[in-house]
């Protein structure tokens, strides 16, 4: 097809101008750093790839990445489908929709600072309601603080808790768009539930399954605040995430260069998995 | 007034390159607009910046594999970056 004008493009120049500030000015910057070295004051030394060889080859840098993707996989095994069973069962018309509605957008509009915070005191074996109830009712030895065991599971339950809800309301919006005469059709022809589901409303909730997955795992494979106010990266480095060793090395320790070659690594990562989860779910799409 | 971005000259080519790739792409979609979409080998339907984002993240990750598993120089796989980047226009 041929494009008559390229006036459109002039109205996505403001977009671009804010990108270029908050996104590829920074970005840009990131590079520079991660050919270099400084000690403060804004003095700069070159190291070339240096820091991408040392990253690369670093222990710590593989047991963060796998600890990161071991979390993304649990993450979206469970809520993905989690989301699609809930919005199956969530009524389509009457009183109930908004209650629904509204229950299941309230994790997601709680900061997450505060969902950490919530969690955490939570959590607690000696004032927390799930501490307490686990440790003293329940006589299970459950201590998020000094077992890595219990972290993850804490830590994989908060971001369920958290993030389902985002799930189950796209899928929610994709069911409720499909016209009654699909069902009608499927019961004249004695469709099963399982058949109504495989090939009537899962086709039709593919796109926003796309977006739904697409966005899970750019979140959970960035996760940073709720998992550095629980835990803080403990017990021990059990739950020190790829986004959080980043922070420690650019913050804590100022290590500016090492920081700006795994953001770039990182970044790399997010890209590729992005590229492939939309490409490879919608490529019939054109058909 | 850019020195807070600790430019060298290496990157600021870098980035001259990228952005002289996108503007070509640009000037060509704008001169000869819609010519560009195929379906290549990978059996995806691509456009000429497809092609380019494919051939610059393939870049990318030749030079991060050698880096991690030969070290230094980087020569071999700025030949198999530029092979792919070739191979990416041609027949992706």
């Amino acid at each position: 097809m041929k494009t008559q004008n390229q006036k459109a493009w002039f109205f996505v120049l403001p977009v671009l101008l804010l990108v270029a500030f908050n996104a590829l000015i920074p970005m840009m910057t990131v590079v520079n750093y991660s050919v270099q070295e400084t000690f403060g004051n804004n003095v700069f030394f070159w190291h070339g790839v240096g820091w991408f060889e040392d990253l690369l080859n670093s222990e710590r840098f593989h047991a963060a990445l796998g600890r990161q993707i071991l979390f993304t996989t649990i993450i979206l095994l469970i809520e993905i489908p989690l989301g699609i069973v809930i919005a199956l069962a969530m009524p389509r018309k009457g009183i109930w929709v908004p209650v629904c509605l509204v229950l299941m957008a309230l994790p997601m509009l709680i900061p997450w600072n505060v969902v950490g915070a919530m969690w955490n005191i939570f959590t607690l074996p000696d004032i927390g309601l799930l501490g307490y109830l686990m440790n003293t009712t329940l006589g299970i030895d459950y201590d998020m603080t000094q077992d890595p065991f219990a972290a993850w599971v804490t830590i994989v339950t908060m971001d369920v808790w958290h993030w389902t809800s985002l799930v189950v309301l796209l899928c929610y919006a994709g069911l409720v768009s499909i016209p009654d005469a699909y069902y009608q059709a499927a019961k004249i022809d004695g469709a099963s539930s399982w058949s109504v589901f495989r090939y009537i409303q899962l086709p039709k909730m593919k796109q926003v399954l796309t977006i739904a997955i697409l966005l899970r795992f750019m979140d959970s494979f960035n996760i940073y605040t709720e998992v550095f106010v629980m835990t803080g990266g403990g017990p021990g480095n059990s739950t020190t995430f790829l986004s959080i060793d980043l922070v420690k090395i650019a913050l804590g320790q100022f290590d500016l260069g090492p920081a700006a070659a795994m953001s770039l690594i990182y970044f790399a990562i997010t890209l590729l998995v992005s590229w492939l989860f939309y490409t490879l779910m919608t490529k019939d799409d054109g058909k | 007034m850019l020195s807070w971005m600790a430019w060298t000259w290496q990157t600021a080519a870098f980035f001259i390159a990228l952005f002289a790739a996108i503007g070509v792409i640009t000037f060509i979609e704008i001169r000869w607009p819609g010519t560009s979409e195929r379906k290549g080998v990978l059996r995806l339907t691509t456009t000429r910046g497809d092609r380019l984002f494919l051939g610059l993240l393939g870049s990318a990750y030749i030079s991060l594999a050698w880096l991690g598993i030969f070290g230094t120089p980087l020569w071999v796989p700025l030949g198999l970056a530029i092979a792919w980047l070739i191979f990416c226009f041609w027949k992706v």
